[in-house]
């Protein structure tokens, strides 16, 4: 018996083949993979994963692929990091971050949602790959799609960062810039697929590939010894990464690798563009979209997808979402490099300028095991932090030049 | 005349067509008149309230009709009208 079933409709249930499409042709709403997870139980163990490849393929047994992965074979296992510095200025013992900025390839928690995607992608035997990105996403496909032969087409707003931007042609994929926001990417992405037979990672490989998110959820919990943490703190563009954190854990506990989970599932975004912080906040379950205005683009997604279940999970768990504006962005950005010698993006930004938010308002007790999810790279987004990270001392090449300097810098 | 895009989950109801062209004044009036010419896609669009699902979103020439007047939106001729499911991205 296989380990997948098939996919059904979230909303009205409905089953549907284990094919590339994503959405209920009844209520249009989302589909998802229908595990067998009798047969997972079976199979799967702590030993097991354990002795698994020193990626997210050691949790394979919970991944929507029915053959061995061929994408993304050094993607996830990322480091998880006791943050002592930034915990002791905000009151807490235990303070981890996962460090997705040093993903493989491409430095984001991308790589993993594309991993799956790809993987699943040549098993349905598409031959070109493509995806609507805020950048990240793109970068990712376009690496991957290089390494594992794929013809690929990747759509960004075509205002995003410099370096995200190359990060694409260096692979040397088909970049299509869109004049428009990450939401006119999308609707026109979601028109193309209709006509093209592409294997789109987030429209019709996206039951797939969001699953590939669930690996930060079952990484944080064997980090902390097989168990899920009391807070963790997730940053919301679609809302799809902080559903998929929470699936993992549950999924876990459905499995018994790990106790009954009590973990608070807190969402971050930036006020520029916080359609579900807003809808949170007013108790509504659904949502206005916006017109984003931020500096963190990668999380500028004003028709969030899954901000609905974002709302629910947050609700459900006890947990709080919170914007933050781009002045504390860029603090955030900073408290982290300052503190921890992580330089993430604007994306990580939000999230630790949330947490720092949450702390101050008391959410955490000190004792309490906090999570932050640091999903992508500080070098990516130079410009959004060069105004404000000051300039070297330039001296001349003599001793006296250096002394004088420090002297007037009170070093 | 106007022309609306059909997605995929909806073209077995228009026999296998992408694109219809049909009249009407309001979003409202284009969604009766879908539903005259190709019977059961308004129940497919909207809820037993009439209103627009959750997960169906609806553009006028590429402008979500939610930063207008929603069903009460206006559409004149030669206005490009596109339904698309919400759930995609991220």
């Amino acid at each position: 018996m296989d380990k997948i079933k098939g996919l059904f409709c979230k909303e009205c249930k409905k089953p549907y083949p284990a094919e590339a499409i994503h959405v209920c042709e009844f209520c249009f709403g989302p589909l998802e993979v229908a595990y067998n997870y009798e047969v997972i139980q079976k199979n799967i163990s702590k030993e097991k994963i354990m002795q698994g490849p020193l990626s997210l393929w050691r949790y394979a047994d919970l991944l929507p692929v029915e053959s061995q992965p061929t994408v993304g074979l050094n993607t996830g296992f990322t480091p998880f990091v006791h943050a002592k510095n930034l915990g002791k200025q905000l009151g807490l013992d235990y303070l981890y971050l996962k460090n997705d900025s040093v993903n493989a390839p491409t430095l984001s928690f991308k790589d993993r949602v594309v991993a799956v995607a790809l993987t699943r992608a040549r098993e349905l035997g598409f031959d070109t790959v493509a995806c609507a990105s805020t950048g990240n996403l793109a970068n990712s496909v376009s690496a991957n799609a290089a390494e594992a032969n794929f013809k690929c087409f990747v759509f960004i707003p075509a205002d995003l960062e410099a370096g995200k931007i190359l990060g694409n042609l260096v692979y040397k994929p088909n970049v299509v810039a869109v004049e428009g926001t990450y939401d006119d990417v999308n609707r026109l992405c979601s028109e193309i697929a209709g006509e093209y037979p592409w294997a789109f990672v987030n429209i019709n490989v996206r039951p797939y590939y969001s699953e590939g998110s669930k690996t930060l959820a079952f990484e944080t919990a064997e980090a902390l010894g097989w168990q899920a943490p009391d807070h963790v703190v997730v940053p919301i563009a679609s809302g799809s990464l902080l559903t998929k954190i929470y699936k993992g854990f549950h999924e876990f506990e459905r499995l018994n690798l790990i106790p009954s989970v009590t973990t608070q599932i807190h969402g971050a975004q930036a006020e520029g563009c916080s359609p579900v912080a807003t809808a949170f906040k007013k108790k509504k379950d659904f949502i206005q979209p916006v017109k984003p205005d931020t500096i963190a683009k990668s999380l500028a997604i004003g028709n969030p997808a899954d901000g609905f279940y974002a709302i629910k999970i947050a609700q459900e768990t006890g947990g709080l979402i919170e914007s933050v504006s781009d002045t504390e962005i860029i603090e955030g950005i900073k408290l982290l490099a300052e503190n921890e010698g992580i330089f993430t993006e604007t994306a990580g930004g939000v999230t630790i300028a949330v947490l720092k938010k949450l702390a101050n308002q008391g959410v955490f007790q000190k004792n309490k095991s906090v999570v932050a999810y640091i999903t992508g790279n500080g070098l990516k987004t130079q410009e959004a932090i060069a105004p404000a990270v000051g300039a070297p001392w330039h001296i001349q090449p003599n001793l006296k030049s250096f002394q004088n300097t420090l002297q007037k810098e009170g070093k | 005349m106007i022309k609306v895009r059909i997605p995929t989950p909806l073209r077995r109801l228009t026999g296998g067509q992408g694109e219809v062209d049909i009249e009407g004044d309001s979003v409202s009036a284009l969604i009766n008149t879908l539903e005259t010419q190709y019977p059961g896609i308004k129940e497919r669009l909207c809820d037993e309230e009439g209103a627009i699902r959750r997960f169906v979103n609806i553009y006028i020439n590429e402008e979500d009709i939610r930063f207008h007047q929603g069903l009460d939106t206006p559409v004149k001729q030669g206005d490009e009208v596109s339904i698309i499911p919400a759930i995609a991205g991220g």
